[in-house]
Parts: C-alpha cells; sequence; structure tokens
C-alpha cells in the first residue's frame, strides 16, 4: 500500500503493509535509525516519536495510521548543527549515558518543553517531569540527571 | 572549556559522545547498514532438563528460503570458553539440554519475520528428565547435575580461629546472638539495547568479523579462538555502541557471537542476531539468586565477637562466572567491620535454571544485604541508635578485614559517615497520610559498606592489562580494549590522557575497542577501568610526553609543546606509541588457597540514608529520600561519577521494592518489560548523592572504583527503614506489598 506522510518536515512516500510498525518503516525503508526498539510492547518509550504533536510508541502504531500525518524523530529535532535546548540540555547535564533510551526522550522532553508543560519555577516541576515522562525508562542514569536537563531546557526555552 | 589542560581531571566535561546520542546518530548494532546482512534467531529447549533426540521440520514450510545450523556445523569445539569450558553452545542430537532456554539450532534468513517462521517450524524433540530448580533440591543431590554434589565452588575463610569448635566458643560466650536468614532474588540487568551481535566470514582468508554490544572484546575473542578453532588472527572481534550492560554483556555477548559466527559461515551471508526483549530477559544471565545464614556474637559492650556467614548462590546449569561472583560475595560478607573471628562459607550450587552472571555488584550485594541487615538488627537488641553503631564498629586505617588485610592507604569510612550526618537532618514523623489520603508508617534506614576495586587477589597481575597512547599526525590516540558502555569511559580516558600529555581534551581519540587495533587491557568489569586501565593510560600518557619533551629538545626544538612536538614527529617518522602494562602497587600479598591477605589494592566505601514511607492500605513502599556518600578516591569527571552512582542506586531501590525475576517450572515466568519491571521516572525519588574523596595513591590522580558499589547498600537500606517504620524484619527481597502483606498478617 502506499502511503504518504510528512517525516521532520520532509515528505516520504513509502509503499508497504499497512500493518508494518511505524518504528519499523522509519528504521527500515527510511533509514532513520535514531528511533531504538527497547521492548515492541510500549512499555520503555526507546521508540517516542512525535505524531501530529503527542509522543507515540512508534512500536505501537501501524503505519497505515499515519497516512498524511506529521512525524518528527529525533533526528529532525535539531535545526541543522542547532541543537534543540532539551538536547543541548541533555549533554550539558549528563543526561545521556549509553544513550539508548536518549532518542525517546529527548523527543518526549522536547514535547514537554516546547509545550511549555512544565512551570520550571515551582516548587513541584521535578516531580511534574517525573510524572510526564514516565513513559520512557532509562536504565543507566538513576533519572536525576535527566530530570535536571528538563528543568534547565524549560528554563532556556521559557525565559 | 577544555582550554586550560592542568585542569582537565577532576573537571565536569560533557560526554565526548554526548552530541552523538542525543541526536540520534549513534550507531548501536541494529543500526548498522550492512548490505545483505541476514537475520538469526535461535531454537531454544522448552525443558529445563533432558535429552534432545532429534528435530521435526513442519514439511508445510519451504525450507530452501532459510539456512539452518545445529551442533555438527559448529567450525571448532562446542562450547563456550570463559573460566571452564562446561558450556555447550547448540547442544547435538543426543546431547544433555541443561535449561529451558538452552540453543538447540540457529536459522538465518533474509528477513527477520521469516527467520522467525522458521524457528517456529522447527521443532526440537526432547526426552524430559528431572529438573534441578532449588538451592535445596541441588544441595540435597535430587538429581546429580554437576559433579558428585552439584557445587560448582565452595570457599571457607576463617579468621582468629583454626577449627569449628574454637569458632563456637565465641558464640558461647557471647552476651548477644543476633541470628537470622536472608534470601536474595534474581535481577534482570534489563539494558534497554538488547543483545545483538553480527558474523561475517570471509571465504578467502578464512578470517570471522564479529561485531556487536559487549563489555569485553577480548573475551568475546578468547571464546571465540576455541569455538572457531582459529588463531588469534583468524577473528577479530570489535564493539558497538553499547547499549548498556550492567554486567549482562559480560560472558553472555561469546553465546551470540558463537551462533552468528556459526550461521554466517553456513550461509555465506553476514547474519546478525538481535534478540526480542522477552528472549533477552528470559535466556540471558541474570543476577545470582541467594541464600545466607549469618550469625553475629557480640559482648556486653557490643563489641563483634565472632561473624559466621554462610551463602550458598544459584549458578544455573553452567559454571560460567559463578566462582568469581561467589568469591567476591564471601570477600564482602563479613562487611566494613571490626571483628577478630569470623568464618565465612560460601557455595554455588547447579541447577536447572539458564546460567546466573554478572551483574554490577557481582556476589556484593547478596552479601550486603545480610550484614547490614545483621547490624541493624544488632542495633535494635542493644537500643542503640542505627548510625551510631555503625561509626562505632567500622572497619578504619589499621584495622584488618576478614581475610586478615590491614588496612593502609584511602579508608574513607569516617569521610563518608560524616558525610551522611551532615546531612541526614531529622528523621520523619514516624505517623502520617499520604497524597491518597492513606495511612502510612514511615522510617528512616542506613547503610554502611565496602567495595574492593579491580580484581581479587593476584588477578590484574596474571591478567597483566596493556593500554598505548600514541602520538599521530592529527594529534593522541588512546588504544584500550575498556569499552564504553553508557559509563563514561571515553570521556574519563581523554581526560586522563590529556592530563598526562598536557594537552586539550579536544586533541584525544580514544579508539573504538577491536582486538585487530588494541591492545588487551582486560575486562570492562570489576570496577576496575578507572583505577586499574586508566592508571596505565596515565602512566603511557606521561611516559609519551617525556620521550616527546626529550625528542624536542635533542632536536632544537626546547620550547616546543608536547602537542606541537607529537604532530612534528609522527608527521616526520609516523606514530609513537607509548604501551604500558599494568604494575601492581606494592606490598600486595594473596593466598589463593587459604584466601588469605590483600583481596583488593583499595576499597570504596560508602553510606546511605533511606526514608520510607509504607502504605497501610496497599504495603506500597515509597521512598522518600535517598542520600548515598561514596569516597571514589578522587573523580576524574564529577558529573559523570554522579551519574554512576544514581544509576546504580536506583537498580538497587528497584531490587529493594519492586524488581524480581519469577521463576516457575524453570523457565522465567515474566519475561516481558510488563511484567519483570525496573523503576520509572516516577518511581525514582530524589537522589541526593555526595562525592567524597579520599585519594588513593596509586590510582590515576588518586581514582579507585566507583561503579558497583552504589549497586550494593541502598537495598538493605530500605529494609532497615522499613524495619524502623513497621517494627517488624523483612529479610526477603524484593520487599513487595506482597511480602509485606504476609509479614504484617494478622500484626493489626
Amino acid at each position: 500500500m502506499k502511503i504518504a506522510l510528512e517525516v521532520n518536515g520532509k515528505p516520504v512516500h513509502v509503499d508497504v503493509s499497512p500493518w508494518k510498525r511505524l518504528l519499523d518503516v522509519l528504521r527500515e525503508d527510511l533509514k532513520l535509525t535514531g528511533t531504538k526498539e527497547g521492548c515492541g510492547e510500549g512499555e520503555c518509550g526507546a521508540c517516542s516519536v512525535n505524531l501530529d504533536g503527542e509522543v507515540v510508541n512508534s512500536c505501537l502504531v501501524a503505519v497505515g495510521q499515519c497516512g498524511g500525518r506529521k512525524v518528527t524523530t529525533v533526528e529532525g529535532l535539531a535545526n541543522g548543527d542547532i541543537l534543540h535546548a532539551v538536547q543541548k540540555a541533555l549533554v550539558a547535564c549528563g543526561g545521556a549515558q549509553c544513550g539508548i533510551c536518549t532518542p525517546g526522550i529527548a523527543i518526549c522532553a522536547s514535547h514537554v518543553v516546547d509545550r511549555g508543560l512544565v512551570d520550571f519555577g515551582d516548587e513541584h516541576a521535578r516531580a511534574r517531569v517525573r510524572e510526564l515522562l514516565a513513559g520512557n525508562i532509562c536504565r543507566c542514569t538513576g533519572y536525576q540527571l535527566i530530570v535536571d536537563a528538563v528543568i534547565a531546557a524549560a528554563k532556556e526555552v521559557g525565559q | 572549556m577544555d582550554r586550560s589542560p592542568a585542569l582537565v581531571v577532576g573537571a565536569s566535561l560533557p560526554r565526548v559522545d554526548g552530541v552523538a546520542k542525543v541526536t540520534g546518530k549513534a550507531r548501536y548494532l541494529d543500526d548498522l547498514d550492512v548490505a545483505g546482512v541476514w537475520h538469526g534467531v535461535t531454537v531454544r529447549s522448552k525443558v529445563p532438563h533432558g535429552v534432545l533426540e532429534g528435530f521435526d521440520r513442519d514439511p508445510a514450510f519451504d525450507w530452501s528460503q532459510v539456512v539452518v545450523a545445529t551442533a555438527e556445523d559448529i567450525p571448532g569445539a562446542n562450547s563456550i570458553r570463559l573460566i571452564e569450558d562446561d558450556q555447550i553452545a547448540i547442544v547435538p542430537v543426543g546431547g544433555t539440554v541443561m535449561h529451558v532456554d538452552e540453543a538447540l539450532a540457529v536459522i538465518a534468513a533474509p528477513t527477520r519475520a521469516l527467520a522467525f517462521a522458521a524457528a517456529k517450524a522447527f521443532k526440537p524433540r526432547i526426552k524430559a528428565l528431572p529438573a534441578v530448580l532449588s538451592i535445596d533440591d541441588a544441595l540435597a543431590v535430587t538429581q546429580k547435575i554437576y559433579g558428585t554434589d552439584n557445587v560448582f565452588k565452595q570457599f571457607l575463610i576463617r579468621k582468629g580461629h583454626v577449627s569449628d569448635a574454637e569458632f563456637e566458643t565465641h558464640f558461647a560466650r557471647a552476651a548477644k546472638v543476633i541470628e537470622g536468614t536472608y534470601v536474595t532474588s534474581p535481577q534482570e540487568q534489563m539494558y534497554i539495547e538488547t543483545q545483538a551481535m553480527m558474523a561475517q566470514y570471509d571465504e578467502r582468508d578464512g578470517t570471522f568479523f564479529i561485531t556487536g554490544s559487549m563489555q569485553c572484546p577480548y573475551y568475546v575473542h578468547k571464546a571465540m579462538k576455541h569455538f572457531l578453532g582459529c588463531d588469534a588472527d583468524g577473528v577479530v572481534i570489535t564493539q558497538s555502541v553499547t547499549g548498556g550492560g550492567f554486567g549482562g554483556k559480560e560472558e553472555y555477548p561469546s553465546m551470540l557471537a558463537a551462533h552468528t559466527a556459526t550461521i554466517a559461515k553456513k550461509a555465506g551471508k553476514p547474519v546478525k542476531i538481535v534478540y526480542d526483549r522477552d528472549e533477552d530477559i528470559a535466556a540471558t544471565t541474570k543476577r545470582h539468586p541467594s541464600r545466607t545464614h549469618h550469625r553475629l556474637a557480640v559482648d556486653e559492650q557490643g563489641e563483634i565477637l565472632a561473624i559466621d556467614v554462610d551463602v550458598v548462590m544459584d549458578g544455573g546449569a553452567y559454571l560460567t562466572l559463578s566462582p568469581v561472583v561467589l568469591s567476591r560475595g564471601v570477600l564482602h560478607a563479613a562487611g566494613p567491620y571490626r571483628c577478630p573471628v569470623t568464618r565465612i562459607r560460601g557455595r554455588c550450587v547447579a541447577t536447572n535454571y539458564p546460567p546466573h552472571g554478572a551483574f554490577r555488584g557481582f556476589g556484593a550485594p547478596q552479601t550486603t544485604f545480610p550484614y547490614e541487615r545483621q547490624i541493624e538488627k544488632l542495633a535494635r537488641a542493644r537500643g542503640e541508635d542505627s548510625f551510631a553503631i555503625r561509626r562505632r564498629l567500622a572497619l578504619r586505617a589499621g584495622d584488618s578485614t576478614a581475610t586478615g588485610q590491614v588496612l593502609g592507604l584511602s579508608v574513607g569510612s569516617d569521610e563518608v559517615l560524616d558525610a551522611v550526618a551532615a546531612v541526614a537532618g531529622h528523621p520523619p514523623e514516624r505517623d502520617g497520610s499520604n497524597s491518597n489520603g492513606a495511612p502510612v508508617k514511615r522510617g528512616r534506614g542506613y547503610a554502611f559498606y565496602f567495595h574492593g576495586a579491580g580484581f581479587t587477589g593476584s588477578g590484574e597481575q596474571r591478567l597483566a592489562g596493556k593500554a598505548a597512547v600514541v602520538a599521530t599526525t592529527t594529534g593522541f590516540e588512546v588504544r584500550s580494549s575498556s569499552t564504553d558502555i553508557g559509563q563514561g569511559v571515553i570521556t574519563m580516558f581523554t581526560q586522563i590522557a590529556a592530563g598526562a600529555l598536557g594537552v586539550e581534551a579536544s586533541r584525544i581519540t580514544v579508539v573504538d575497542p577491536s582486538t585487530a587495533h588494541v591492545p588487551d587491557s582486560g575486562p570492562t568489569v570489576a570496577s576496575r577501568t578507572c583505577m586499574v586501565v586508566g592508571g596505565v593510560i596515565d602512566r603511557a600518557g606521561r611516559a609519551l610526553r617525556e620521550r616527546l619533551e626529550t625528542w624536542g629538545r635533542d632536536h632544537g626544538m626546547p620550547g616546543a609543546s608536547c602537542d606541537e612536538l607529537g604532530v612534528i614527529y609522527a608527521t616526520q617518522h609516523g606514530e609513537l606509541a607509548e604501551t604500558v602494562t599494568y604494575e601492581p602497587p606494592p606490598g600486595i600479598q594473596w593466598d589463593d588457597l587459604t584466601y588469605t591477605g590483600s583481596a583488593y589494592p583499595v576499597f570504596g566505601w560508602a553510606c546511605c540514608l533511606v526514608d520510607v514511607s509504607v502504605d497501610l492500605d496497599t504495603y506500597e513502599i515509597t521512598i522518600d529520600r535517598c542520600v548515598q556518600a561514596v569516597d571514589v578516591g578522587k573523580a576524574i569527571n564529577p558529573n559523570i561519577v554522579k551519574g554512576q552512582i544514581e544509576g546504580g542506586t536506583l537498580q538497587a531501590l528497584g531490587w529493594a521494592v519492586i524488581e524480581n525475576v519469577i521463576y516457575k517450572d524453570g523457565r522465567v515466568w515474566n519475561a516481558s518489560m510488563t511484567n519483570c519491571i525496573v523503576p520509572t521516572f516516577a518511581d525514582a525519588p530524589d537522589l541526593e548523592t555526595i562525592i567524597v574523596e579520599v585519594p588513593y595513591p596509586f590510582g590515576p590522580s588518586g581514582a579507585k572504583g566507583v561503579g558497583e558499589i552504589p549497586m550494593d547498600g541502598p537495598a538493605a537500606a530500605v529494609a532497615n527503614a522499613v524495619h524502623d517504620a513497621l517494627g517488624v524484619a523483612f529479610d526477603t527481597l524484593p520487599l513487595s506489598p506482597e511480602s509485606l502483606a504476609r509479614g504484617l498478617g494478622g500484626a493489626s
């Protein structure tokens, strides 16, 4: 089946089974391997992408559902060499260790920051970040430095 | 930010590989674009113990489109060489199946879906045998599955006595004896990148090229020389960017290397095997489950008279790394406490579970949990403050450990205790309610522990790890086999080399580990990478700098910098490499027969404080606060050290309350991320990390190890806090709501 969608701001056309997972279309057909598979059952969030303004697990989305829609992957977060505030903060704060969960974290955190879902001045800001990112599992960091990074990025974007 | 080379060590440089990781450009094994690569899948047993009689191929399946490899196709010897050669790589027809996930065949196909379909159509016939599925059955030898007694390895360490009868006199004269049995659960490493490996076979010269996710390229190399029947040049092992390890990619990658190499040769194609999550959880190594009986004798004043430990670990179906896991377990089993008389018995038994293996802490978390629960019970029995008793009994410089090692250099016990005391504040109010309005009981717990850095005893001398620092035409290279598995090796080595050479960090390239290009620095395990290999790189860098500066003076360039001289030299004469071999610090004596002497060159020290609240409606434990102070000697990169401590801490907190691998009939019953859970952002408290630096003169700039110690103690601190909150002892991990409900049954 021929499906047209927009990925990272560019129109793309694929000719695949509509049941093929969006994750596999991105990785295999479009060679966008930044999006990772960690569990294949929607638990870990490593495959998170932004679909029409919402964060989804691309392992649970069939590409047949994506016709005419806009997908942003980790490869689409930076503007050329200029990193997104969340990417910059993840590097600066040490929020990426082994890095395999990082693309999913970056996608989710950029959504949180860009939408202004966290009031970085609020005393409950860290708890709010934890709640919003609870669908993304990281086994390396203990999350502390990632929360630091999201707060730092929210500050940068919000000021 | 690296303008001042002198300050590069000790600075929180951003990770060298950070930008590649946040932009998705870092290429892990499954991301590599290899033309014509086939997909491999492993056919496994479904029974825990039996005899493989043969296979039935579904005649409806078109077998011409796939390639099947069995034990007959193995190029060399059918075993995974590690400590011994006992683990079979692919069970041959007529051979014995030792666990439910044992590999029986490997199938490759042009697509992953087709490979899976073929595996489903390829059915083994196995005649089942009775299986050994508990420590008790193993010890009772209900079935003989290893040697005559099902014991892979045992240790007996005696201090201050020569016989059991003499030992018991100390218990006979004790004012108090604290006694308990402690059980720890298996734990899944749950690295987010599952095991992944790719092999290619070059028919022209018969060389195998194996690339994948791994901690120890030279472990795989050693195993593959044996398995493939080739010499050192016949197989090249290369680490790809690795998405977490935690011990789980220490020994198991050799199995994937064996499978991919076998099928790649037979198929005549490059083949990759990337495990599904359920397969990874079920089939690969997990932390050894354990059971420990612990007795503690004290006199009227509360001085410890004697410690008696008997720990049994479940090794699973093959010996693999169990002897060394057990070794580290027993060597830490008496804890960092002053005691003149100690008896430590350790056994590791064979069962029909998939082999248990390396996981951060490597046996020490299993023995730390018991001794820290015992100290807590001693404090309660004496009416003594939990923190004060630890400070009173702590080992200090001049004291001796259970192996008779007299502690000298870099003993940070007081420093980590002081650091926690300084921030502890008041314990939480006992009674209250949580945000759901449920009644809660709150409590505070402590743990105090130590962890030996580097290999045990004379291990580092035997290994004699090497690393090189090399001047090239474009800068400097660090060549070692230490792998970055997320812990920050590339950045840390960059800083050590830059500091030693006196050049900017941007001038250093840490070469990707491949057995074709790097010397054997030993495995990336045992909290040894910074202290041991980092120390070798530090020496190599300093020696190279001296050679270059001498050469510069001799050739009319007395004012030239090391950076300039390196490039000039390499341009004129080719690269200049300084390769250095590890040298042990002086005074290290270890007796492998009696298990006495210097078990480790030095120890890291740590103290943890945990506050919990227990929901009295649901019995859920919430960790409200977790402080951990760790003496690392010197933090080469404080931010990376913080990340290591916090990552290890959360793995320990998860092990304490929610993580568990549940076996049923020999098989992992909860082999999915949905059911085999690990902490999420929402489960984790804000972690308070205190880096303590008591320098070790024989580590690079004073550094010791940090990787494992944060895993050792927090689980005990949680159990101690729950004991404080509820007044009830919980001695089995995890402290799940179900176990609390059972423990409190009828109590309220």
